[in-house]
């Protein structure tokens, strides 16, 4: 009987195993019926297709336990009770693990150095520097800028380059097909959908209130990349605001309107100069520094508008990819596209 | 200043913008744009290495106006320049490999976003191995971090879906985890340029002043980034992450990626703390326990598996097992014989990644051992690019996992007591399971096809016969040119310290 059972339970694996969307057998069979092969199936929704797979887990998993429950108390034992203490258990300590974590991070906090004391070691001559020389060997009013900008540049690159891979990370992931209103692909009518659902159209309140605070909120955040060098400010908060300026119209007026001026071209051509334009300008002044030549850049008198080298331009470059990346963000989240 | 000195700078900037641009160009231009990109990197740096090594020396190179405390800062010598040959090679070699497979798996519409990762990829190994500051090692390693979730997913199913998640989630937490140790660093010390780290260092550790913050902030480091370079009881999203994505994607998270993370992790140990300070605090036997259990954990794991990629995946927990193990010993044997085997594994693991999609590929795309028998012969360019290289990791004379093998003994007897016996009898059992379950393979590619059993014949293509000859060539002057390499490796650690 139970050896029966045992032939049985293998079979009902097998079955399922060629339905494992891995098997080419099965591939060409699912092609040969006329079904939706695997690889239409992976393209058009990678998520069911996740959800499937999850699904034959499962299946496969629930089939292996009822076999197992057959063969003894142990084995009976372990699938029901035996799972239940294990999940409490890995709760339990999981819970353990976090309160040794936070006791042990908070041991050391407290064994720092205390916070604003004289003597710190972070009170040395660097910060010095900074404080007192930066105005003049940087020409930004602005401390944090004049650090950022100019006397630590290639990190603020780095930084700017990740905003541009958290961005071709989320187009890998949620862009869908090519923007084509005459043969749109199912996935893209499925989010136009969705986005019609969810999001209110010509809401008169919210129209109203955009038109007079996205100029404002537009203006404001020019003011902010624009003034980066001479208060506070600069591109990544400058950016910010505008972006959230962006993200507004869009939410009032819906994509129709924002396509006039916003698109994904627009988008990706803002970016990479951008980007191309802070990678040119730093290089020449890297190259010039580290081979101990005059790079001739001008800092102005502090505190004008035109002044501190290069810094005003590449906040406007911080700025514009700031504010371009965080459009794409709510763009992309949103609808997969522009 | 001669010139040549400035290739480090170049390089990075290069693929820098490279990598920008390649998400404005037509996915074809820029797969090729990156084998291009990582051939001239490669040259470069040989330029450089070469005149590092007649000149013997290292040196510092200024980001911009500023000298080094304030402004950002480069350094090079021959160590860095040997290794940063190294990995523009594998990234060469592993995009050639997979350039026809990325055209196949991936969506026309996004091959070019793909190959911006693979070029940034390049630039934050560059810039991990050439930075002299410790917050311009973050910032790489956070372009590192969205990157290689990005490599992924590009390849869209669900299984990539789902451990793309599991990896992003870990190394997040290994990078938060760096950046607290940054923090802490920078509170105690005050600075961000790695010698001057240092010399902070050095006199809180003779002071005896803030032993628990500066023990802790060491004891971060290593966990952060031991789970971005998947050691062993941090290694859950390895085998999916690397068993489900596209060949490139794989032979590069393996070969590239984590390797920049352990040699980031080798610099701040070496440069940064001093392996003295680390030795006096008892922090190095964590890296060696550590390390030497997952010599033996990622082979046994390695040894369970039936899909060959998932297989070759956690042979990856094993050798970066050695790697720990070799950086634990604390002492320049150990660094030499790591550094070397590193080397070894990168040119070893890309190849077997490479190789394994073309002969599941000549099996109907099957990776399953049953379906593979035989596959070695209808596909023999890849059968014997895996088998060379399994044998490299095994430890055949002749290649370069056999050379290494030989400087980790060599360097447990100049270490002597209990580490020496550890050591030696992981080397021994991981070297045995290393045989039973690579020897298998290679067994298995040779044998007779079960019956009854018809194959298709699969075409690879010319360029991935043509990187597959490279990676043989690779892995076999890994071997041959052992004693050079490790001259230049010791030279280069003297200067680095």
């Amino acid at each position: 009987m139970k050896k029966n059972n045992g032939a049985s339970f293998w079979q009902k694996l097998r079955e399922l195993d060629q339905v494992s969307w891995d098997n080419p057998l099965d591939k060409q069979l699912c092609q040969a019926v006329g079904d939706e092969s695997e690889d239409e199936k992976r393209e058009s929704d990678p998520f069911d297709y996740a959800m499937h797979e999850a699904q034959l887990d499962e299946r496969r998993e629930r089939l292996y336990l009822e076999e197992r429950l057959q063969l003894g108390m142990l084995h009976a034992w372990s699938g029901r009770q035996g799972l239940r203490w294990l999940e409490i258990g890995y709760r339990v300590l999981s819970l353990l693990f976090c309160v040794a974590i936070i006791t042990f991070l908070m041991t050391t906090v407290l064994a720092l150095p205390p916070l604003g004391a004289e003597n710190n070691p972070t009170n040395n001559e660097v910060s010095q520097r900074y404080i007192e020389k930066g105005v003049a060997e940087t020409g930004s009013v602005n401390m944090v800028t004049g650090m950022i900008l100019d006397y630590r540049a290639f990190d603020t690159f780095g930084e700017s380059t990740v905003l541009f891979v958290a961005a071709c990370s989320v187009l890998l992931l949620l862009k869908l097909g090519e923007h084509t209103p005459d043969a749109p692909s199912l996935s893209m009518l499925e989010a136009e959908y969705d986005d019609r659902h969810h999001e209110p159209k010509n809401d008169a309140i919210l129209q109203m209130a955009a038109r007079i605070l996205v100029p404002v909120i537009l203006l404001y955040g020019i003011y902010i990349v624009l003034g980066g060098h001479l208060g506070p400010g600069g591109g990544f908060s400058g950016g910010a605001v505008m972006g959230a300026g962006l993200i507004l119209y869009l939410n009032a007026f819906g994509f129709e309107k924002t396509g006039r001026f916003f698109t994904y071209k627009t988008f990706r051509w803002v970016t990479f100069l951008s980007l191309m334009t802070y990678a040119g300008l730093k290089s020449y002044s890297f190259f010039m520094g580290a081979n101990h030549l005059n790079s001739g850049i001008s800092l102005g008198t502090p505190g004008a508008i035109l002044s501190s080298g290069l810094i005003l331009p590449l906040n406007i470059c911080v700025g514009l990819i700031v504010a371009c990346t965080m459009y794409a963000f709510y763009t992309l989240f949103r609808k997969g596209g522009m | 200043m001669p010139f040549v000195r400035n290739v480090p700078f170049f390089s990075i900037m290069l693929c820098m913008v490279c990598g920008i641009s390649s998400a404005m160009l037509p996915g074809k231009i820029a797969r090729r744009l990156t084998v291009m990109l990582s051939l001239a990197v490669a040259v470069m740096n040989a330029f450089l290495l070469a005149h590092l090594v007649s000149a013997g020396e290292s040196y510092h190179y200024l980001m911009g106006h500023f000298e080094a405390p304030w402004g950002n800062e480069l350094r090079a010598g021959p160590l860095e320049a040997l290794l940063a040959v190294m990995m523009s090679v594998v990234l060469l070699l592993s995009a050639l490999g997979g350039m026809r497979k990325m055209g196949e798996q991936v969506d026309g519409k996004k091959q070019n976003i793909v190959c911006t990762m693979l070029d940034l990829m390049l630039a934050a190994t560059l810039s991990m191995l050439y930075t002299n500051d410790l917050f311009t090692g973050y910032v790489f390693i956070e372009i590192m971090t969205l990157g290689s979730c990005a490599l992924i997913m590009s390849r869209q199913n669900g299984r990539t879906m789902v451990s793309a998640m599991r990896y992003m989630i870990m190394s997040l937490l290994g990078s938060g985890m760096v950046l607290i140790a940054i923090m802490l660093t920078y509170t105690l010390t005050g600075h961000l340029l790695m010698e001057n780290i240092r010399e902070a260092i050095t006199a809180l550790y003779a002071s005896g002043q803030y032993r628990t913050p500066l023990t802790v902030t060491i004891g971060l480091f290593f966990v952060g980034l031991g789970i971005k370079s998947a050691l062993f009881p941090f290694h859950t999203w390895l085998a999916d992450a690397y068993g489900y994505s596209t060949p490139s994607a794989s032979a590069v998270l393996s070969s590239i990626v984590s390797k920049a993370y352990i040699l980031l992790l080798l610099k701040i140990f070496v440069r940064m703390v001093g392996m003295d300070v680390v030795r006096g605090l008892h922090l190095n036997d964590l890296l060696f326990g550590f390390g030497v259990i997952a010599m033996v954990m990622g082979s046994l794991s390695a040894m369970h598996s039936h899909d060959l990629r998932r297989m070759v995946a956690y042979s990856s927990v094993a050798q970066i097992g050695y790697l720990f193990a070799g950086m634990g010993l604390g002492i320049d044997a150990g660094l030499v014989a790591a550094l070397y085997h590193l080397m070894v594994h990168s040119a070893a693991k890309s190849s077997l990644f490479i190789s394994s999609s073309a002969l599941a590929d000549a099996s109907q795309g099957s990776k399953r051992f049953s379906d593979l028998r035989g596959a070695g012969k209808r596909n023999p360019v890849a059968g014997v690019c895996f088998s060379i290289s399994a044998m490299s990791l095994v430890g055949i004379p002749v290649l370069g996992g056999f050379v290494s093998k030989l400087y980790f003994s060599e360097a447990a007897f100049a270490y002597g007591g209990v580490h020496m016996w550890v050591l030696l009898l992981a080397l021994v059992i991981s070297t045995l399971l290393n045989v039973l379950y690579f020897m298998k393979t290679v067994i298995t590619l040779y044998r007779v096809p079960q019956e009854g059993r018809l194959y298709e014949p699969a075409n690879h293509g010319a360029t991935a016969t043509v990187a597959m000859c490279g990676f043989v060539a690779l892995n076999l002057l890994m071997g041959i040119l052992a004693q050079p390499i490790v001259t230049i490796l010791r030279d280069g650690l003297g200067l680095f310290v």
